[in-house]
């Protein structure tokens, strides 16, 4: 029997207001974001959506996931998962301005080494930044990533600008240089509409529609050449759903076949090059609960090493203990929980300094 | 003449009926008569001015074939492709054995900045349908252009053209102002369930917003390969925001954006729904049980997995009732009939997806 721990790679710490990060601040961005009222708690998340918390899992405020020993009552001792990724979902990609945006993504580091990491040896952490100045994220990276307990670096599915442009390349060199992984989490930087066809109405509109920001990302990433230029990197994709991806890498590989010469480096099939450098993370999963057709959603990537295990915690995806869908096989949660997260980060292996 | 690609591979001899055939003008005169003279001299002074900056072309320049076109398809008086019957008929209705082909106008002017203008253009191209192809060539029917970015205008135009026999659907482009479940667009619902005419959607149409919802991709082909996301996030706002619960008479049919991805968008929609259904308490029922029901797709460009088995389980999921061969003659990535659908499918599924399904949701008589 593997003993290697279970390695939930999707949980979220909850900034509960800005007061938490100003301790991280200087002095000129305490007063001003003091001064302004600035929360970044994005429409993504309403607190009291259902979507937000399981509501069990909230405490007396309402809000869950607020402290690391929340987490670990309420999931890690629970399901014994020993090592769990936090992906702080703080909107700090929504912020216009360079500096203040260089400064929140600092506090949120700060805050989440000091407020998570540093009280359970079991967490690790994502690096937050801000695309709007690459330089700022470049050094941001680079000093969060002397704390080997950071893994990987955190960008929203709907950024900025696609995740392949050019002008982003320094990031990823400096992320392959440090070892780390990329993560591409649901949300927005809401600084386009939500769909291609402008903004829509409802929550659940936004939500179902992640997945259309994650494979705007996949595309871009492929077709720009990223992953020939830095073949060393992995990039997760994180509470995004699983079943769309299949499909969207036969369309990709398909027009990839008619309109190759458009991108010359792609010298190999998106489908190999999703195969090599590409995760999902498990929860939401998006299949029906019928057995049988997870197994073939899933067999769909033809590969065992796609999967990672994640609980979304605490956002409310799963009741009772259904953390896993019915119809993986002991062989594959294996994989998913304990061998395929450190492949994918190699940081996971090292002991906590 | 001896053409090329009969006896080459074909496997197909069944009946085709062809949902997604594009005419186009040969020169823009041809709409003259079918314009006022206010809106003939507005369109040859200011042109259609869409919501993007190129005055000609697209902004994602295709390099594939001839422009986007395929090679073959231009007509030998240096027209453009899709623009000559006698051409379409020789190469694409007759070689292929098509019993009925659906006309979708492209760059018509549909999505102009100026509304108006789109209205009066529409008006003119379904004109010209009748006069230059359906009226000409029984085996094509024509679509019902629709000004949708104006609602009242659309239904008015439904109106008028839904005795005409020779429409078969209403058409719009993926990509509007605004989420195809708004209530300003309702008023196409209501007229299209009047006239008992399926409304389809094709692919393309400028909206102004960017492609994508991280900003404007930098490649024709993360463009291409991401239109379905226009019509999933149509499709996504139809269903949330209750228009097929509202419309139960309405069929959508969703042209050229491929289909493997529309279990996956059903599965979503009801996975979420669960916890999100107090935000939407206008739904009767479970997402994928309104577009099992009321949603088609067509086939191209089909999505080409390596195993034969992934296809036929996404056929299945979607419900093998609801999907219709069409070709996007005569562009560039144009499915062959001959080729399209696999032998393997068996002949009972091949003829329900080359002609029983349209047969059963068109009236083509």
């Amino acid at each position: 029997m593997n003993t290697d721990p279970i390695i939930d790679c999707d949980i979220h710490p909850t900034v509960p207001s800005t007061d938490v990060l100003l301790p991280y601040m200087d002095e000129y961005w305490r007063q001003s974001i003091g001064a302004r009222g600035v929360d970044l708690t994005s429409i993504a998340y309403p607190p009291n959506a259902p979507i937000s918390a399981r509501p069990e899992w909230r405490g007396t405020s309402g809000r869950a996931g607020l402290t690391a020993e929340a987490v670990s009552d309420q999931l890690l001792d629970r399901w014994d998962i020993g090592i769990a990724i936090c992906n702080c979902l703080y909107g700090v990609q929504m912020v216009h301005n360079d500096d203040m945006a260089a400064a929140f993504a600092k506090a949120v580091n700060d805050w989440v080494k000091a407020e998570w990491l540093d009280r359970d040896p079991r967490l690790r952490g994502s690096i937050v930044v801000s695309t709007r100045n690459v330089e700022f994220a470049v050094d941001e990276i680079d000093r969060c990533a002397a704390d080997r307990r950071f893994v990987q670096v955190l960008f929203p599915a709907m950024n900025e600008i696609p995740l392949g442009r050019r002008q982003l390349w320094p990031i990823y060199a400096a992320a392959e240089r440090h070892g780390l992984a990329i993560g591409i989490h649901a949300g927005s930087s809401y600084h386009h509409p939500v769909t291609s066809t402008g903004w829509p109405t409802y929550l659940l509109e936004d939500y179902v529609c992640q997945s259309q920001g994650v494979q705007a990302q996949v595309a871009s990433l492929i077709c720009e050449g990223v992953l020939r230029e830095y073949p060393g990197l992995k990039f997760v994709l994180m509470e995004s759903g699983v079943t769309w991806a299949p499909a969207f890498i036969w369309r990709l590989s398909k027009f990839w076949r008619g309109l190759r010469t458009e991108v010359p480096w792609v010298d190999r099939a998106p489908t190999d090059l999703f195969r090599d450098h590409f995760r999902l993370t498990l929860q939401p999963f998006d299949a029906p609960d019928d057995p049988g057709i997870v197994q073939r959603t899933i067999d769909q990537f033809q590969s065992e090493d796609i999967l990672l295990f994640s609980s979304d915690y605490p956002h409310w995806q799963f009741d009772g203990d259904e953390i896993v869908p019915p119809g993986i096989s002991a062989a594959l949660l294996e994989r998913m929980q304990r061998i395929n997260p450190v492949t994918t980060y190699s940081r996971l292996t090292e002991q906590p300094q | 003449m001896n053409n090329p690609k009969v006896g080459i591979g074909g496997n197909n001899r069944l009946p085709v009926i062809d949902l997604d055939i594009h005419p186009r003008v040969k020169r823009l005169d041809e709409l003259k008569p079918y314009l006022s003279a206010q809106w003939w001299d507005h369109v040859s002074t200011f042109g259609l001015r869409k919501r993007q900056g190129y005055l000609t072309g697209q902004p994602y320049p295709k390099n594939e074939g001839g422009r986007g076109q395929r090679g073959d398809s231009y007509p030998s008086d240096g027209t453009h492709p899709g623009s000559d019957l006698p051409l379409m008929q020789q190469q694409h209705l007759d070689l292929y054995n098509i019993d009925y082909g659906v006309l979708q106008p492209l760059r018509t002017g549909q999505d102009a900045q100026n509304i108006d203008l789109s209205a009066a253009m529409c008006s003119a191209y379904n004109d010209w349908q009748l006069d230059y192809w359906t009226r000409r060539e029984k085996r094509l029917r024509g679509s019902i252009l629709v000004p949708y970015e104006d609602g009242e205008a659309s239904k008015a135009e439904i109106r008028k053209r839904a005795d005409e026999k020779d429409f078969v659907q209403i058409l719009m482009m993926s990509r509007g102002l605004e989420t195809y479940g708004k209530k300003r667009y309702w008023p196409i619902y209501e007229a299209a369930c009047e006239a008992d005419l399926p409304v389809a959607i094709h692919v393309f149409g400028d909206s102004g917003w960017p492609a994508t919802n991280s900003g404007w991709p930098s490649y024709y082909i993360e463009e291409t390969a991401g239109l379905e996301s226009a019509c999933s996030a149509m499709l996504v706002s139809m269903v949330c925001e209750g228009v097929f619960e509202r419309f139960p008479q309405l069929r959508l049919v969703i042209v050229e954006a491929g289909f493997a991805w529309l279990p996956a968008v059903s599965w979503r929609l009801d996975k979420h729904w669960k916890r999100l259904k107090a935000e939407v308490p206008h739904l009767k029922k479970l997402p994928s049980e309104y577009v099992r029901e009321q949603v088609w797709v067509t086939t191209q460009p089909m999505e080409e997995p390596e195993r034969r088995q992934d296809l036929m389980d996404i056929i299945q999921w979607i419900g093998d009732d609801r999907i219709m061969f069409a070709s996007d003659y005569p562009h560039w990535d144009f499915d062959d009939p001959f080729r399209a659908l696999p032998s393997t499918l068996g002949d009972q599924l091949r003829r329900k997806i080359f002609s029983g399904n349209a047969e059963n949701l068109y009236r083509f008589n």
